[in-house]
């Protein structure tokens, strides 16, 4: 009984330990090996050395796609946190029906990235969109054609991901602002300090665990962006709007080549690590200060 | 009636027992469409009635990406389907990777190959045995035109990539788009591939894009070819980024574009639309010699078990029937793989296809489609459709392109 009572929570806790050992690093280590193999429409197991991030790397497709990583997922991560803050601030004024407003803001966060990504396909297409709007109220020579031209696509995706996800921070620092300590801000009022002091030298240093959050979220958004690329541009013109994850999947699942998508993957969770691993090391060292 | 004889009886009923099992066949497939389902539907009758059970496995998605998905799921945990929807040389790969039924018995009672053209017939071959069947032959180098169109600027169908060309600067000069497209990377691939056939000829074809000749795929023919590509560029729209192929289709039967380039699948959809050949549209080989071929055919898996084996007998059996092939072909918009089916009921196109079919296979110009996944495996195949959508998409010199196709190509082997 004694055995059970110390026990319980370790045999609570143990199903899903397992399961998560099993089928989340049980499966990355299958994946590890297999970028090691010549596998290619099934999985093999000889072990074949580097060769397959040798293809990777002379790949010139994989080249557009890290490169399109960063250009989206470093765009993605700074416009979305310059107009969540803005919102958030904004909406920290007192304002009237700033229930309704916030709502309006967080909606986007409510629908798929598929619905999402389909209707800015339709917006930004020129024939449908915003471009033959405003050549119909009478300005013939407008453009608009981020859609088709292969150098500016990519910025239609961090478009539509931004509208999508910036409602979702502003929530997030909205929350932050409120738990800032009002008595600070009172006696920075007091003290005759302007409104935008209070917050670059009050409000937002206490806030950086907030940020910390949101920059966690926004980027594993962003490395696993894949959905709103497939609906919205279907990774064309060509292939100039590939991510990572849209390559992995057409050569896993289009081209039977497991090696290359298993090597892609591996590449994709190297850069996850190389932003999770410092969050956590600050995040699980004992704090000095208690 | 003695006890011996009573013995004797049943044991000869179970003996017999096994020849008497129901044939089984579960079949994957991503028939999903409309006309398509109405074809499979007519294979399941015809199953039925020979005394089978068929259970169906329809997987839809990604033109088969989700199948063949499904597939890998079920092969890996050791539970291959009976007969699965396979193309082109992945039978072959698939034949390597875990191997397949031999067929070879069904075959030759129905002397498969006295009614199929050798290089078709190359195809079911895993090793020299047979190991699939064909259903159709869609012809990939068709041009669509819209005939009023077409009529009313005096032009007629093309039959050199520069009379194509000087036809499109003419309808452009008056306004129309020349051609209808979807950027999308299969449907570049398959532009691309009528004008390797077109300019330079099957030989050359064959050497670039079923023998992948690192001296041809950088040869000047090939820098033409992309030339051509780039004032092909020029015909389309400026909306075509992402469009399916049957808007495509859709804006030269309502007369917003004058061509499209695309498989006689294309056809279907013409014909749903109640327009005629000759009539209404008007159907050619692309500019050039050669047939480009895409046939879609089942492979059987090797399975344990009495009924399932009969299953795919039967199945095959059925499959290459004169009469499903004719059935199915009037639905599919294809024409039948096997050379001796009457074409009466067909249209004038599938006629010509047929005709052409006939001819090519004589003197060798009935080649794989490589866009369509019959020419290579699914690398060196998706390798060079990365090079030539991104060509076609930006303005990347003929000369890079070659480079770029050349450096894939050995980079995907």
């Amino acid at each position: 009984m004694e055995w059970l009572e110390r026990n319980v929570p370790k045999v609570v806790l143990a199903p899903s330990f397992v399961a998560i050992l099993v089928f989340v690093y049980g499966f990355i280590a299958w994946t590890a090996w297999i970028s090691f193999t010549k596998s290619r429409l099934m999985p093999r197991y000889e072990f074949d050395g580097i060769g397959q991030y040798e293809r990777l790397f002379a790949a010139p497709r994989w080249d557009v796609a890290m490169n399109n990583l960063f250009i989206f997922g470093g765009l993605f991560i700074v416009i979305s946190m310059v107009i969540g803050l803005a919102l958030a601030i904004f909406l920290d004024q007192k304002i009237r029906a700033e229930g309704v407003l916030r709502t309006i803001y967080l909606y986007p966060m409510a629908l798929s990235l598929i619905v999402t990504g389909t209707a800015w396909k339709w917006i930004l297409n020129p024939g449908l969109g915003i471009q033959q709007a405003v050549r119909g109220w009478g300005f013939e020579n407008f453009t608009f054609d981020w859609l088709i031209r292969p150098e500016m696509a990519i910025y239609t995706i961090v478009l539509a991901a931004v509208w999508q996800a910036s409602g979702f921070v502003m929530a997030l620092f909205l929350a932050g602002l409120r738990s800032v300590d009002t008595e600070i801000i009172r006696a920075a009022q007091v003290d005759g300090i302007p409104t935008h002091r209070i917050y670059s030298a009050i409000v937002i240093p206490t806030m950086a665990p907030i940020f910390l959050s949101a920059f966690i979220v926004l980027a594993h958004l962003a490395i696993k962006a894949f959905d709103l690329v497939i609906a919205l541009t279907g990774g064309g013109p060509g292939y100039a709007t590939d991510l990572p994850a849209t390559y992995m999947y057409a050569m896993a699942f289009s081209r039977g080549d497991l090696g290359q998508a298993a090597s892609s993957a591996m590449i994709m969770m190297g850069v996850i690590f190389a932003i999770v691993v410092p969050y956590l090391y600050s995040e699980l060292r004992p704090r000095r200060d208690q | 009636m003695t006890i011996k004889s009573v013995l004797a009886a049943s044991t000869a009923m179970m003996l017999a027992a096994p020849a008497m099992a129901e044939p089984t066949a579960e079949v994957l497939h991503w028939w999903t469409s409309g006309g398509e389902a109405k074809s499979v539907a007519v294979l399941q009758e015809q199953f039925a009635a020979e005394g089978g059970t068929w259970t169906d496995m329809p997987v839809a998605g990604g033109g088969g990406d989700a199948a063949m998905t499904a597939l890998r799921a079920r092969v890996l945990s050791g539970n291959a389907p009976t007969a699965v929807q396979l193309k082109g040389p992945a039978i072959q790969e698939w034949y390597e990777e875990t191997g397949l039924a031999d067929i070879g018995a069904v075959a030759e009672e129905n002397g498969w190959a006295d009614v199929l053209p050798a290089q078709i017939a190359e195809h079911m071959k895993c090793e020299g045995q047979w190991c699939a069947a064909p259903v159709n032959v869609h012809r990939v180098n068709w041009i669509w035109g819209n005939k009023q169109i077409l009529d009313e600027h005096g032009i007629a169908m093309p039959t050199t990539w520069d009379e194509f060309n000087a036809a499109a600067d003419k309808l452009q000069a008056a306004g129309v788009t020349p051609l209808a497209h979807g950027g999308q990377n299969w449907q570049d691939a398959t532009i691309f591939e009528t004008v390797v056939l077109g300019l330079g000829g099957p030989e050359f074809y064959q050497q670039a894009l079923v023998d992948l000749d690192p001296e041809a795929l950088t040869s000047d023919t090939m820098k033409q070819v992309f030339d051509e590509m780039r004032t092909i560029r020029g015909y389309v729209d400026p909306n075509f980024s992402g469009r399916d192929w049957n808007l495509a289709t859709a804006m030269v039967m309502n007369g917003e574009a004058a061509f499209q380039i695309m498989g006689d699948w294309a056809k279907g959809e013409f014909l749903a639309a109640g327009k005629q050949p000759g009539v209404d549209f008007v159907c050619a080989p692309t500019p050039g010699e050669g047939f480009l071929y895409n046939v879609d055919s089942f492979a059987f898996f090797e399975l344990e078990g009495e009924e399932k084996q009969q299953g795919q007998a039967l199945l095959a059996k059925l499959i290459m029937g004169p009469e499903f092939q004719k059935t199915f072909n009037l639905n599919k918009g294809s024409i039948p793989a096997r050379t001796d089916v009457a074409l009466d009921e067909f249209d004038d196109c599938a006629k010509q296809s047929n005709q052409d079919m006939n001819a090519d296979a004589q003197d060798g110009s009935l080649l794989p489609s490589y866009a369509h996944g019959m020419a290579l495996r699914g690398a060196p195949a998706g390798a060079i459709t990365d090079v030539v959508t991104a060509h076609f998409n930006s303005d990347m010199s003929s000369e890079d392109a070659v480079q770029q196709l050349a450096d894939a190509v050995a980079n995907a082997m």
